[in-house]
């Protein structure tokens, strides 16, 4: 999962208040909806916004390959949160929304942040078509009406010395997350709706320092929405997304608390059936730190799940991938090595 | 050997306490007034610069329409779809219990830091309660404290706004302000990205503006700061010459000790050197005297000034003083600097003066002919240049160079005016004793200018001032009855309501006038737009400065429009000139109308044409037309009808009594300089009679040995100092005339955009000249009675021993 959450706090403007749970994400669903097991998620209405849900995410990331033979990483989030469960039109929506972009080569990870109000127009998520955009920032479905929404998407994104504009094709079904996409993510029960879309072939161009570069390469989406998604002792999260040589994919998480930590996985196989794993079932180590604009971040894992006879180590393609906006975090590409070879994404928060 | 030295120096203070106290005193109040005026324009800049910082207008780049009108919403969210970081902002103003605001619509989300002075996530506002409704007012505690009681949404305080501002969350602000969808400016962030689309095809009404380093109030009240700071200068001026007088009258009775002291063996350089260290000393507590005079001088004055810079121009200053280091050391800085000035010309004397020269008490105050004729010749040069600075020159800072060049200049004439006016006097005069008066009284003259010249700087800028203020209370007077013809007027409180309130007067009135209005931008400045009907109440008294001919007929037809005279003067308008309206409308300017006291531009359009223009005018308020001794009953009956509040219905001569108050305020503080000016400069006519009288025993000594008694010379002596003080009143009134001239024609038309015309009031002189004349008597008296009271041993010691 990506707990990308983030935002709100950034959204509730970073106050010291707030500090429970990394970005304000502990603490009371507060007449907020609550993610219950069992409710089945329905297309294309899931796709779009659960206003009564306090957060929501779009997240999308790319490993891509440049036409001139390097590794690049491109990053594309949309978050929402919400003051009030309700939505109202005009400035009076009590919903939030912000943007996160970003771009990573071997030499420079280049980041830019959006934020918006809803009610305006100005950011949210529209069903038909389906658009996800903030400012012009744009996720936007050109998928035939028979197929999901979301299996043919162009995103763009432009910031401070990078720009990229991607045309994705799903080749396989969407995830479900956890249960049916009832995703837990404490000891205590706390949860989230989560489902996947990890099978995108990519296809576009990446701007970096007013150089336009052809790009290929593999995307992996998550659409995930809670009202309170991290145990109150949780600071933060170690989450790995990874698209294997032979059509495999794993998303695992290690929810990091004062004991041992919280750690959930999925294993998908390459025609897209999820094998939920039972809670710690996946190990997670860091071997190697960096220190990042003054953060202490591990940047080399080894990722160990023995009943798939799984043990790969990663190394980024960029170690300083720190994510430099208002609630910041590293998020990166990296590449994989072990008995699994293949691609992936790290993302780690509250170091 | 120094500290005796500088005992022996000191001593001589000890030996002459009043003379002690009148350098103390005028350095004190030199310092005094110059720091209190420093410390209220300090005061008002810096809320200036409060409300310039406000939403960082100060150091963000803004989109704004070119004409200054609205920008739509859209136009914002095109701009963000299109790339740009672009934060809204809606500005504009509302009456919340009879106060004023100015409310600030932002977007915290998209506010760039550089703008945001306030946290609205801190706990005690909190993100959702201010942008969700009823939204929250943050506001400064003055200004909470003027709203106590008064129906608004909840506020919280925060000292980093200047008062009478409110920030607030734009979807608030936009309901507050009855403008949905609209917004006055956009803030752009510092950093753009590369990619957003030209702003000429995204939004093509808007244009760029840089950062507004000067905002529109410091702009607007640059000219009463100079006004307060060219009185503080006056002052200190004026203070100096105490402080020259005194110094001077020291050095000249302690040459002896001098003389003695360096025959003692102390050497040159010592002496010098302990004279500065004295001079310091003395600067430095009446510096420290002064400050502190100046902060309460300055605690007084504050309020009025608020007051006037709110009436006056709408600006919020606060009406408590804070402490600025800077002020204060500035003040004692100037006070220990202007002591040195005053002194250096002794100092150098000293310095150069032969060792054992004998003391001639007389002698360095006798300036010979041709120092007074260079003097007024310079004099001259500078009426001259005052009078091509009015020709050729244009703003305000000419206006108070030319203002400058022409009081100093006339100072520099008074010394041989006076000259003339003395020998004419001896001339036409018969008998002895009278011709001796003449010619005595002039040689006198030297040592008693500078204090003459202070005292016609004061005079003059007491009769300039008055006239100017005079002429404008009796146009303005005359002003408000054309202006407030009607007998009631009526505010309502609902649109709903005002229906009604009109429905019921119409039947029971002459006339039922609405005076609907709405604020909006045009060039670029807030300006009101007024809607009139077609009345004869206006036809009749408006008062209108020029106008078309059939400009009432225009505006009935929705043809033409008027704008006020500093609208009119600020745009360089012209009668025909086309007046850019909502929507791209335009009409031609029919009339300009005098409209005093009023800080903003104003249009009136026909009544039909504002409903159809800006719907979301504010209609509430009417103005009724009836019989004059019908009118209170009718009041009554309104009020009870429609349960509204006393204040809501008033007559006419409330509302003339309530502008008449405002404008009292607004010059309250200049008579209070001017009161202080005056005292200053009698102070500084007792300094130097007292430091002459010292020094005229052996002139008067031979009078009294021919017969003259003593009681006579006294009154001879009084007489001297009312001959003096009435002829400098009478070479400062061309001079107060030819101040208020420039007050009312060079700096208000620059400083206010009006032009007022001049009215004389010859009482007011007289007044004055019985001020100065009373003035002169109580600075002669003290002197004058120590003259009774010398033995007559002292004064045939005159002509035993040469000094």
């Amino acid at each position: 999962m990506n707990v990308r959450m983030l935002l709100l706090a950034l959204l509730l403007m970073a106050s010291p208040a707030l500090a429970q749970g990394f970005a304000g994400l502990g603490g009371d669903a507060q007449g907020f909806a609550v993610p219950e097991r069992g409710v089945a998620l329905s297309f294309p209405q899931d796709h779009g916004a659960h206003p009564d849900y306090r957060i929501e995410w779009w997240y999308l990331t790319a490993n891509l390959k440049g036409a001139d033979g390097k590794d690049y990483g491109a990053q594309w989030t949309l978050f929402r949160s919400a003051l009030a469960p309700e939505e109202k039109s005009g400035w009076q929506s009590p919903q939030l929304w912000m943007g996160h972009a970003a771009l990573t080569t071997a030499e420079t990870h280049y980041s830019a942040e959006r934020v918006a109000r809803g009610g305006v127009g100005q950011a949210g998520v529209t069903l038909s078509p389906f658009v996800g955009s903030i400012d012009d920032w744009t996720m936007t479905s050109h998928a035939p009406p028979s197929a999901d929404a979301l299996s043919a998407l162009n995103v763009n994104a432009s910031g401070d010395g990078f720009s990229y504009r991607l045309d994705l094709a799903a080749q396989g079904p969407l995830v479900l997350q956890g249960d049916h996409g009832y995703s837990v993510k404490s000891a205590q029960g706390q949860a989230s709706f989560y489902y996947s879309q990890p099978f995108y072939e990519v296809h576009g161009t990446i701007t970096v320092g007013g150089k336009d570069i052809a790009v290929t390469g593999q995307a992996w989406f998550d659409h995930e929405w809670s009202s309170q998604p991290l145990a109150k002792d949780q600071t933060g999260w170690d989450w790995f997304s990874f698209h294997f040589a032979d059509g495999a994919k794993l998303m695992g998480f290690r929810l990091r608390d004062a004991g041992e930590g919280f750690t959930s996985a999925t294993w998908i196989a390459a025609d897209g059936a999820p094998e939920p794993q039972p809670p710690g079932a996946l190990t997670v180590t860091p071997l190697a730190w960096t220190d990042v604009k003054g953060h202490r971040v591990p940047v080399q894992w080894k990722l160990a799940l023995p009943g798939k006879g799984l043990e790969v180590t990663t190394s980024p393609v960029n170690p300083e991938a720190w994510m430099d906006t208002r609630v910041s975090y590293w998020e990166g590409p990296v590449r994989l090595q072990g008995t699994h070879p293949g691609q992936g994404y790290v993302e780690m928060t509250g170091y | 050997m120094l500290t005796q030295g500088f005992a022996v120096l000191l001593s001589h203070w000890w030996r002459h306490k009043l003379q002690f106290a009148m350098l103390l005193l005028g350095l004190a109040l030199a310092t005094a007034l110059w720091s209190a005026v420093q410390a209220i324009n300090g005061e008002a800049r810096a809320s200036y610069a409060r409300a310039a910082a406000v939403v960082g207008q100060d150091r963000l780049e803004q989109l704004t329409t070119a004409d200054g009108t609205h920008i739509p919403q859209e136009s914002y969210i095109a701009l963000r779809k299109a790339g740009w970081l672009v934060s809204p902002v809606l500005e504009g103003e509302k009456r919340f219990g009879g106060e004023r605001l100015r409310i600030l619509g932002v977007d915290p989300i998209t506010l760039p830091a550089d703008a945001a002075q306030v946290d609205v996530g801190a706990a005690d506002i909190g993100l959702a309660r201010f942008i969700t409704a009823p939204g929250v007012f943050i506001m400064s505690g003055e200004t909470a404290a003027r709203l106590k009681g008064v129906d608004t949404p909840p506020i919280r305080i925060s000292d980093a706004l200047p008062p009478g501002t409110v920030l607030t969350d734009i979807g608030i602000a936009q309901q507050v302000l009855d403008a949905p969808g609209q917004l006055s400016r956009l803030l752009l962030a510092p950093r753009q990205p590369t990619e957003a689309r030209p702003l000429a095809e995204v939004a093509p009404g808007l244009v760029r503006r840089a950062p507004a380093v000067e905002s529109d109030l410091s702009r607007l009240t640059d000219s009463f700061h100079l006004n307060l700071t060219a009185f503080g200068l006056l002052a200190f001026a004026v203070g100096l010459f105490i402080v020259h007088s005194a110094i001077g009258l020291a050095f000249e009775q302690r040459r002896p000790v001098i003389r003695t002291l360096r025959a003692l063996g102390l050497p040159l350089r010592t002496l010098v050197l302990l004279m500065v260290v004295e001079l310091l000393v003395l600067s430095t507590v009446a510096g420290l005297i002064g400050v502190a005079l100046g902060y309460g001088v300055a605690s007084l004055l504050l309020p009025d000034v608020a007051a006037s810079l709110r009436g006056l121009y709408g600006a919020e200053v606060p009406g408590t003083l804070s402490i600025r280091p800077s002020v204060w050391g500035l003040g004692l800085a100037i006070a220990v600097a202007g002591t040195l000035v005053s002194a250096a010309s002794r100092l150098w004397r000293i310095a150069t003066m032969p060792l054992l020269a004998p003391a001639r008490p007389r002698a360095w105050s006798l300036a010979s002919e041709r120092a007074l004729r260079l003097q007024a010749v310079g004099g001259i040069l500078l009426l001259v240049a005052a009078w091509l600075v009015v020709q050729f020159g244009s703003g305000l800072v000419a206006g108070f160079s030319a203002l400058g060049a022409m009081l100093l200049g006339a100072a520099l004439l008074l010394p041989l005016v006076l000259s003339l006016l003395l020998k004419l006097g001896e001339r036409l005069s018969k008998g002895v004793i009278a011709q001796w008066f003449w010619a005595d009284t002039r040689q006198q003259l030297p040592g008693l200018s500078l204090a003459l010249m202070a005292l016609l700087l004061a005079l003059a800028a007491n009769a300039g001032v008055g006239t100017m203020v005079q002429s404008f209370r009796l146009t303005f007077v005359g002003w408000l009855d054309q202006r407030l013809p009607s007998e009631l007027y009526v505010s309502t409180r609902s649109n709903d309501e005002s229906q009604k309130v009109h429905d019921w007067l119409a039947s029971r009135s002459d006339a039922v006038l609405p005076i609907w209005n709405t604020e909006v931008r045009m060039f670029g400045q807030p300006v009101q737009v007024f809607g009139i009907a077609d009345h004869a109440t206006y036809r009749d008294y408006w008062p209108m400065l020029e106008a078309m001919p059939d400009a009432w007929d225009r505006i009935a037809r929705g043809e033409g429009a008027l704008a006020n005279e500093q609208l009119a003067r600020r745009q360089k308008l012209a009668l025909g000139d086309m007046i850019p309206l909502e929507g791209g409308h335009k009409l031609p300017l029919v009339g300009i109308f005098s409209d005093y006291g009023n800080p903003k531009g104003q249009v009136i359009i026909g009544v039909r044409l504002l409903e159809t223009l800006y719907p979301d005018a504010s209609r509430l308020r009417y103005a009724v037309r009836i019989a004059h001794d019908k009118a209170p009953k009718l009041a009554e009956e309104l009020r009870a009808t429609f349960d509204l509040p006393e204040e809501n219905v008033v007559n006419q001569t409330t509302i003339k009594d309530f502008s008449l108050k405002i404008f009292e305020r607004t010059f309250a503080v200049t008579a209070a300089l001017n009161v202080l000016t005056l005292g200053v400069a009698a102070i500084a006519i007792f300094a130097s009679l007292l430091t002459l009288s010292g020094m005229r025993l052996s002139q008067l000594a031979p009078a009294w040995a021919m017969g003259l008694t003593l009681k006579r010379l006294a009154l001879l002596e009084i007489l001297r100092s009312v001959a003096l003080a009435s002829f400098t009143m009478l070479a400062a009134v061309p001079v107060g005339l030819g101040l208020a001239w420039m007050l009312l024609a060079v700096i208000n038309v620059e400083a206010f955009g009006w032009r007022l015309p001049m009215h004389v009031f010859p009482m007011d002189w007289l007044r004055l000249f019985l001020l100065a004349v009373a003035s002169a008597i109580i600075a002669a008296l003290l002197p004058a009675l120590w003259l009774t009271r010398r033995q007559p041993a002292d004064l045939v010691k005159v002509f035993a021993n040469e000094r």
